[in-house]
């Protein structure tokens, strides 16, 4: 009996971090061919204010959270183009919104909330209602970026090639900052707020060393990132370790395998 | 019906005015040639015209249906995008594979298909870039400086290729460059750009007049050997344009080189 629901709330979040692993790992690799790694990070740090305007007002954090990431990620997105100094501008902007959330939350009474579970996920408490949102979210996401495929790699390679081929390459922008909205806030409850950049950076830089083409490199690093998923919720439960971090921990460790195999690789072919 | 005319066109980044009051057109089959110093809104010129720069004053008519193929000045692949050549030439529409080895074959690069791009010698990266340009059979074909980098038989090679696709595709080539000798003798016109419009016509007649000789100095009369091809057909637009419209010496330097401020 206990057997049968531990396996059910194991399968839950094997289920759940697939979910995630399905869509962060291609918006990942357009997030790291395009250098906005950052950016990544500010739209999931922003989204712990969603999480505590949703408590305050009583919605869902799912809500809550894409609400906040989308205007996050829309402002950012629209001062980029204005030559403000980028870096520094999400630094400003990715540490503040964390810390007016984290002080929001502080705001909250009655109920007593589990800080840790937002600020690092808690894939074991995952639902049904919020599998079915993960993997709605994914599968949104997915078919975006199946969708613009094409126009999204040529605005990648360079804003002034995909316009000359009549392909705007601001709305392809547009496109991705949506997405990764809705990365970031079906993400919360997998691995938190402040990992969320790790699942979409780790595994397409892991399998850059594995890829040849675009197609490629993404195929790889939705299959790493699952493994990472895989890995890191049976590894959590045998080790008890909280999940999110271990599920990086095992994505982390893939990279330095693949890239050491890499520099191996180079240095063997080299002699 | 012009492919592409502007009217009255002009252009403003931030303060600085780059371009002004630019009247162009260019006409199926033809070769034209822009020249004109740093900063003289030659890039910013062809940006416009592809709809990667809006105008601040005037009007762009493209003709309807109108199909661009565009080689940029340089292309940056960030190292962590894998790209092989067959795969870019799909691009931004996917490509049978046999039209992507027929390409290559035309471009002179057979069995580069499976080559990362960041691979290819400075040659074989413009020849590939025009390739790719050509997948979609344009119209107006647009290069900006695409021989910067190539060395003079490089660059002697890559003309040459363009007048070659010209004659089989038939489609109008609009070029920017430096390369003032060898651009000329393969274009029909030639505008000579400096924020505005110097003087257009012929190469030989630009070579001689006033304005063009103020912004590059008489000196490269003599020295390189400018010659001329003889074309299958006629041109019914004989510019008279170097002789008035601008005051002689109007060529401040006021406009920043606007990459700068872009990127």
């Amino acid at each position: 009996m206990i057997g049968a629901l531990m396996d059910d709330f194991l399968i839950r979040a094997a289920l759940a971090g697939l979910g995630v692993a399905l869509a962060a790992a291609p918006l990942g690799c357009f997030v790291v061919w395009r250098r906005m790694a950052y950016f990544g990070d500010a739209t999931a740090h922003a989204s712990i204010l969603g999480v505590a305007l949703a408590l305050a007002f009583g919605i869902s954090i799912f809500a809550g959270a894409l609400v906040v990431a989308l205007a996050m990620a829309l402002a950012v997105s629209t001062l980029s183009g204005r030559g403000v100094a980028m870096d520094t501008l999400l630094g400003v902007l990715a540490h503040s919104a964390l810390a007016f959330g984290l002080v929001a939350v502080s705001f909250l009474q009655g109920v007593r909330i589990d800080l840790m579970g937002y600020l690092f996920g808690d894939i074991l408490a995952v639902g049904k209602t919020d599998l079915a949102v993960i993997w709605g979210g994914a599968i949104l996401v997915v078919g975006l970026l199946a969708w613009r495929w094409q126009a999204l790699l040529t605005a990648t390679l360079s804003p002034d090639l995909a316009q000359a081929s009549g392909i705007d390459p601001r709305r392809e922008q547009l496109g991705l900052t949506l997405a990764l909205a809705v990365v970031v806030a079906v993400a919360i409850k997998v691995v938190g707020v402040l990992l969320i950049a790790a699942m979409l950076i780790i595994p397409a830089a892991a399998a850059r060393p594995l890829a040849g083409t675009p197609e490629r490199m993404a195929a790889v690093a939705i299959g790493l990132a699952a493994l990472a998923a895989l890995a890191g919720v049976e590894g959590s439960f045998v080790l008890d370790t909280p999940t999110g971090p271990t599920i990086v921990c095992v994505a982390a460790l893939i990279f330095a395998l693949t890239s050491g195999a890499a520099a191996l690789g180079r240095a063997v072919a080299r002699r | 019906m012009s492919l592409v005319k502007t009217r009255g066109l002009g252009v403003r980044i931030g303060r600085n005015r780059i371009l002004d009051h630019v009247d162009f057109a260019i006409e199926r089959g033809e070769i034209v040639t822009i020249v004109g110093p740093n900063g003289s809104g030659k890039s910013t010129l062809l940006r416009a015209l592809i709809g990667a720069v809006t105008p601040s004053e005037g009007e762009i008519t493209r003709a309807p249906g109108l199909r661009i193929g565009y080689v940029p000045q340089r292309l940056h692949i960030d190292p962590t995008l894998p790209m092989t050549v067959g795969r870019f030439l799909s691009l931004p529409r996917r490509q049978p594979a046999a039209e992507v080895r027929a390409a290559l074959d035309a471009a002179g690069l057979p069995d580069l298909a499976k080559r990362q791009m960041a691979d290819l010698s400075g040659g074989q990266f413009q020849r590939v870039l025009l390739a790719r340009a050509l997948m979609e059979k344009p119209d107006l074909l647009i290069l900006d400086e695409a021989t910067q980098g190539l060395d003079q038989p490089g660059s002697a090679a890559f003309y040459r290729r363009i007048e070659e696709v010209r004659r089989e595709m038939g489609c109008a080539v609009l070029m920017v460059s430096h390369e003032l000798h060898v651009v000329m003798s393969a274009s029909d016109r030639v505008i000579c750009l400096n924020g505005h419009v110097c003087c257009e016509g012929q190469p030989e007649h630009v070579a001689q007049a006033e304005e063009y000789r103020a912004l590059f100095g008489s000196g490269t009369q003599g020295a390189l050997a400018l010659y001329r091809h003889d074309h299958d057909h006629e041109h019914e637009h004989d510019h008279a344009g170097c002789a008035g419209g601008h005051d002689q010496h109007g060529h401040g330097h006021e406009q920043e080189h606007q990459y700068g401020a872009t990127r």
